[in-house]
């Protein structure tokens, strides 16, 4: 189970605009692998330059030894790809869709019932794929990149065009995937769903890499101050900037917020104050990982 | 080929196959429709060979009505009497069209009055009661006719609209099912990503084309079957010796109208402008190449144009073996030009082709 992939200097250009600029990286077999930035960073671009949908302008891929653009069948048999929620055979229910899919890599049917079970579909079975959810598309697309239990699994924001809710249930599903030691490569511009799932993060925008690290290591090693709030009128703004540590207290309508790199000494004052209505402590984030990175906020 | 990928084609045709059938409008367009045109030809200009005289009787008659009865047996397949008492009335109807003859006895005179306004229906009535006259007179001298009059037209009217007609419209229906199915299939895969998808899965693109190929061809298959059985069960169409070469044409045309329409959905950018474009290509080649109405009357740059159009070459090797009962050699150059047509219009599409957008 899994396999080893690396990316050595890609580079794709689409007119001038160099929308994948020297990215470099290596997977570990068994890792879940999050390639994460805006919209337009070349998440994509690269993530097709490694499935071999793309033969890359400079630089080389490969899959444990293989390179992909040459679609060996023996790689792409390996190889799970879940590349947008609308990937169907129109018309065909939810089961002929996996039957079919299981079929192209010569899977016996039964698997099928098996897919239905794990992604929770086995009640829209017989459903239409044009009648299904958002999200039940979603989970019947990957249950259609694993059909033949690859090695590695593709998945371009698998989460994208869903309600929070959508999102979360499917969370479920995509741990799922690698705790049988599959390699797992995601794109993704949530930079929750990023956190939450992966454990390394390459964080993209124009064409570039930025950083790569676990989601942890990127939010420690920006050394950001932790953001405290109470409910209005549990504590005066004065008496806040008193509390040794602080370093900056907004008093606003939603409540007072103050921001520290000490928040055990704030949260014990508090505490020892009786201040603690409504109180809600924020670390630094991905998203502040990004704005730190490039100067910007980040916009999905 | 070895199992895996026998496998992977099947499914993929299946899959094909079922998408097709559980579209209706695809159904209706692809069957129905031309089924229509073809009982709307059949039904219209088939029955104006032989359609009856109406006739409207005032009061008795009777050499109508004491006729022997194989006589009559026989006048019923000609006319169409309908009895009334009042007269004028009936002049009424004969003058505004809505019938073609008035007839009533007076004496020993049969009295019939016509109009003018159609002119065969006019000769048509004077000739048949003349007729009807004479045989009664004869009759009554107790004499046997000494000369008999034997009439036989050289070919059935109503049969040569369906035999025309049954190969044109199936062609028409044929290049319309494999042009408008390869057309928004390339685009809409194209577009929902499982081009891509099949692009990355161990099945050779081949694989894809050929079931794609068989899903056309099987398509066209049990649309002709359709087309036949409804003619010869319905409107009498009558199949020639060679007819079964039209599996080899069949199948030849599906190849040409599938380049079209591979051309058409590599071009279009969405699956609207896919239909667009084989309508735009389609309609137009089925008038040039007669599938409506025979182009013998046509001009010269018409029948020009026809020559490169692959249903032109598709309805021609259809009537030869169909219906007009040439021999199976006869197929085989259409058949060649077909083929012909194919390789060259996938040749551009292929060129054209993209995997994504």
């Amino acid at each position: 189970m899994g396999a080893e992939i690396t990316a050595e200097g890609l580079v794709m250009t689409y007119g001038d605009v160099r929308a994948v600029d020297g990215v470099s990286f290596t997977v570990a077999s068994g890792e879940f692998f999050g390639l994460l930035g805006p919209n337009g960073a070349g998440k994509t671009t690269t993530l097709e330059m490694v499935e071999g949908l793309r033969k890359p302008q400079a630089g080389s891929v490969r899959i444990d030894g293989h390179v992909p653009s040459r679609r060996e069948p023996e790689l792409q048999r390996r190889m799970g790809v879940q590349l947008q929620a609308s990937s169907f055979f129109e018309r065909l229910t939810a089961r002929e869709q996996l039957d079919t899919f299981g079929a192209l890599y010569g899977v016996p049917a039964g698997r099928t019932d098996e897919m239905l079970e794990q992604v929770g579909l086995v009640d829209k079975a017989d459903d239409r794929t044009e009648d299904l959810s958002g999200g039940q598309k979603q989970r019947l697309s990957i249950a259609c990149a694993l059909i033949h239990d690859p090695d590695v699994v593709f998945l371009d924001e698998p989460t994208a065009a869903l309600d929070p809710q959508a999102r979360r249930n499917l969370w479920d599903v995509l741990r799922s995937i690698n705790d049988s030691g599959r390699t797992v490569i995601l794109t993704t511009h949530y930079m929750d769903e990023a956190e939450a799932l992966c454990d390394r993060v390459a964080i993209m925008d124009a064409g570039k890499i930025l950083e790569l690290d676990t989601p942890a290591a990127l939010v420690r090693g920006l050394d950001a101050p932790v953001r405290i709030s109470v409910a209005p009128g549990t504590l005066d703004a004065e008496a806040a900037r008193t509390i040794a540590g602080s370093d900056d207290v907004a008093d606003e309508e939603s409540g007072l917020t103050i921001t520290t790199r000490d928040p055990a000494r704030i949260l014990t004052e508090l505490a020892h104050r009786d201040a603690l209505d409504g109180l809600s402590v924020k670390g630094a984030s991905l998203e502040d990982v990004f704005l730190d990175l490039t100067g910007r906020e980040y916009r999905a | 080929m070895n199992p895996p990928r026998m496998t992977a084609f099947k499914s993929l045709a299946v899959a094909m196959l079922k998408g097709f059938f559980r579209d209706k409008m695809a159904v209706f367009f692809a069957v129905i429709f031309p089924l229509m045109f073809l009982a709307l030809f059949g039904g219209l200009l088939g029955d104006s060979g032989g359609s009856k005289i109406d006739v409207e009787q005032v009061g008795k008659v009777s050499v109508l009505d004491d006729a022997p009865k194989e006589v009559r047996a026989y006048l019923k397949e000609s006319l169409d009497i309908h009895r009334t008492t009042d007269e004028k009335a009936a002049i009424r109807k004969v003058r505004k069209g809505d019938a073609d003859a008035m007839i009533t006895q007076r004496g020993d005179t049969l009295v019939v009055r016509f109009s003018q306004a159609d002119q065969v229906k006019a000769a048509t009535v004077q000739g048949t009661f003349q007729g009807i006259v004479q045989s009664a007179n004869i009759a009554v001298t107790g004499q046997q006719p000494k000369f008999v009059l034997e009439a036989d037209q050289v070919e059935d009217d109503s049969l040569s609209t369906i035999q025309f007609f049954t190969p044109g419209l199936m062609g028409w229906a044929i290049a319309s099912g494999a042009t408008f199915g390869a057309a928004t299939n390339l685009v809409v895969w194209r577009k929902n990503g499982l081009l891509r998808r099949l692009r990355l899965a161990p099945v050779p693109t081949w694989a894809v084309v050929l079931a794609r190929i068989a899903v056309s061809v099987a398509i066209a298959a049990v649309q002709a079957a359709i087309f036949i059985g409804v003619g010869v069960a319905l409107f009498g169409l009558q199949l020639t010796g060679s007819w079964p070469m039209i599996v080899p044409l069949l199948t030849a045309g599906t190849l040409s109208f599938m380049a079209i329409g591979l051309l058409a959905g590599a071009v279009a950018k969405s699956e609207e402008a896919a239909v667009g474009i084989a309508n735009f290509v389609v309609l137009p080649m089925a008038f040039l190449s007669g599938s409506f109405f025979p182009l013998d009357g046509a001009p010269g740059w018409v029948t020009a144009v026809s020559e490169i159009l692959p249903l032109k070459h598709l309805n021609e090797g259809m009537l030869d073996t169909m219906v007009r009962g040439e021999g199976p050699s006869s197929a085989l150059l259409p058949i060649l030009i077909l083929l012909g047509f194919a390789v060259v219009v996938s040749a551009v599409a292929s060129r054209v082709f993209r995997w994504d957008d």
